[in-house]
């Protein structure tokens, strides 16, 4: 994995007037369907040094999900542009791979296969030879708390917090420098839950990753950002840290911080995003 | 990582060795459904086959050995191609029925090698079933195949197997920009692929437009080759009007298959498709 030093001198990412639009039905004129530009994210703009936990809130279709896979070269922009330690998300898609990995609400795996099988092939992509996955894969599941014992069952058998620990060794197995954490913790039961956010302290601590975390949880994006930013159809109308989007609001909760800025309970789900 | 070409040679056949290992892995968890798709397979060729037998038993005056060995290469090239069809298809299909295709492609793995890594596993697996295919339904029937050049029939199908890499990707793509139509297209492009070229009869009774149509299809050079080989014993000397139609055939599709990925998969990712609900 590339760690070279001109990475620690540029930002880690810097995301600039960046837009995106996908059509929705919107009903019929005559037999013919009427589809309408929607836009996920309209002109977001900020900057994350290296090293940096930056938490995104956000209701359901507020774009979280959009600028992650945007950030992981899984979209591609109508407008502005966004860069991983110096690299176009769009026109250097390979470069920006081999930097990042990603943990998103479902752990997606071939539910059939072993952690350690759908590690052992996720890290191949990542050019990791079998030699270095067998040691690495059991080092790394143990980490992450996952019993020995079942490292070779089929993930269909565990629970979704078992599942979210693989997803997290998955990621981390690529040694990425720019993490994206996707609603990592969202659905898990309260001691899961613990357990993935003590672990992204520690990839904090340990691997010098700078973390992306979109997030319903705004405890938890008070406890594990440096900056908070809130998305709100689209828009990033605030980035700063948490205590001083308290003070600017005059509020007691980042919760109610949340409510001032948009208008609206965090709890109120608009529609999903998304073509 | 370091650089260079040697760097990256190495990078891509690590990642091209991780699609064919995952595909090994699946077909180890799934074992007692590959062997019940085998039976199925195998059913479904005998009722096929044993239709040489039901012509000569209602007073047909046909060489029944020669139509049923004819019948049978047709079945196991069908089986063939819809294994590697299928297989490739996957790529996509498969991928977001479990949830793990935006892991997959966001992964830094050239698309080239990833269709690649599914072709040389689709290959090797269908070869592996149209033997065992063949066999098992060979039992069935009192054929002399002794004369029979397997080596030559095994290099008509490998030569014919990069044509039909190359059109497989790109109905493989086809799941990506339409999730619910994607699959049953990429299972008519093989129908049509094998009507065309004559799978269980002579192309020569195809109207005309058909038998035109057939001179660019691989696996009319396919099924030709491959019964030339086992009813005849043609040898891979003999086999240049098969093979070179094929090699030409295989030179064109490969690239195109892959340009036509490449624009799907950039369709997919402007129209926010390249995920797993579709």
């Amino acid at each position: 994995m590339t760690r070279s030093n001109h990475h620690s001198s540029m930002p880690a990412v810097v995301v600039d007037g960046l837009r995106k639009e996908f059509f929705r039905n919107d009903g019929r004129a005559g037999l013919r369907r009427r589809r309408k530009r929607v836009a996920a994210l309209d002109g977001v703009s900020f900057e994350m040094h290296r090293g940096e936990t930056l938490a995104i809130l956000g209701q359901n279709g507020s774009g979280k999900s959009t600028l992650v896979r945007l950030l992981s070269t899984l979209l591609l922009d109508d407008g502005g542009s966004a860069h991983v330690f110096g690299h176009d998300v769009a026109a250097e898609t390979r470069a920006v791979r081999r930097l990042i990995n990603r943990v998103s609400v479902e752990a997606s795996f071939f539910k059939k296969m072993s952690a350690v099988e759908n590690l052992s092939y996720a890290a191949r992509f990542y050019g990791m030879p079998i030699r270095e996955t067998r040691e690495r894969i059991p080092e790394i599941l143990g980490r992450v708390g996952f019993p020995r014992k079942r490292m070779g069952e089929p993930l269909e058998d565990m629970s979704r917090g078992m599942q979210q620990k693989v997803a997290l060794a998955r990621a981390l197995l690529t040694a990425p420098i720019l993490l994206l954490l996707d609603e990592p913790t969202t659905g898990l039961d309260p001691r899961s839950k613990l357990e993935v956010q003590t672990f992204i302290r520690e990839i904090r601590q340990i691997h010098d990753a700078t973390i992306l975390l979109c997030t319903h949880d705004l405890v938890e994006a008070e406890e594990l950002a440096d900056r908070v930013g809130i998305l709100d159809r689209g828009r990033l109308i605030e980035l700063a840290p948490a205590a001083e989007l308290r003070a600017k609001y005059d509020a007691v909760t980042l919760e109610d911080a949340f409510f001032a800025a948009t208008g609206k309970a965090f709890e109120d789900e608009p529609e999903e995003e998304d073509d | 990582m370091p650089q260079g070409a040697a760097a990256v040679l190495r990078h891509e056949l690590i990642g091209l060795s991780g699609v064919f290992e995952r595909n090994v892995y699946l077909v180890r968890r799934y074992l007692w459904w590959d062997v019940a798709f085998f039976v199925w397979t195998i059913a479904n060729t005998l009722t096929i086959v044993f239709i040489g037998k039901g012509i000569e038993a209602t007073g047909g005056d046909i060489d029944v050995e020669r139509i049923t060995t004819q019948l049978l290469v047709g079945a196991v090239v069908w089986a063939y191609l819809g294994v590697i069809f299928e297989i490739l298809t996957e790529t996509v299909a498969w991928e977001r029925w479990e949830g793990t295709i935006e892991y997959t492609f966001m992964a830094p793995l050239s698309r080239p090698i990833h269709l690649f890594g599914m072709g040389l596993f689709a290959i090797v697996y269908g070869v592996i079933r149209a033997v065992l295919l063949f066999g098992v339904v060979a039992l069935f029937f009192d054929l002399n195949l002794g004369q029979a050049d397997y080596l030559a029939a095994l290099v008509v199908l490998l030569v014919a197997s990069i044509s039909f890499l190359g059109i497989g990707m790109m109905t493989a793509v086809l799941p990506l920009i339409s999730p619910e139509k994607g699959t049953q297209l990429g299972f008519m492009a093989q129908g049509i692929l094998l009507v065309i070229s004559g799978v269980y009869y002579p192309v020569s009774i195809l109207p005309e437009w058909m038998q035109w149509a057939s001179t660019i299809s691989p696996a009319t050079y396919a099924l030709d080759g491959l019964r030339d080989a086992i009813l005849d014993g043609d040898g891979l000397g003999s086999m240049g009007d098969e093979l070179w139609p094929l090699v030409l055939i295989g030179a064109v599709s490969i690239p195109i298959g892959l340009w036509v990925f490449r624009i799907g998969e950039q369709y997919a990712k402007r129209h926010g498709k390249l995920k797993r609900s579709g």
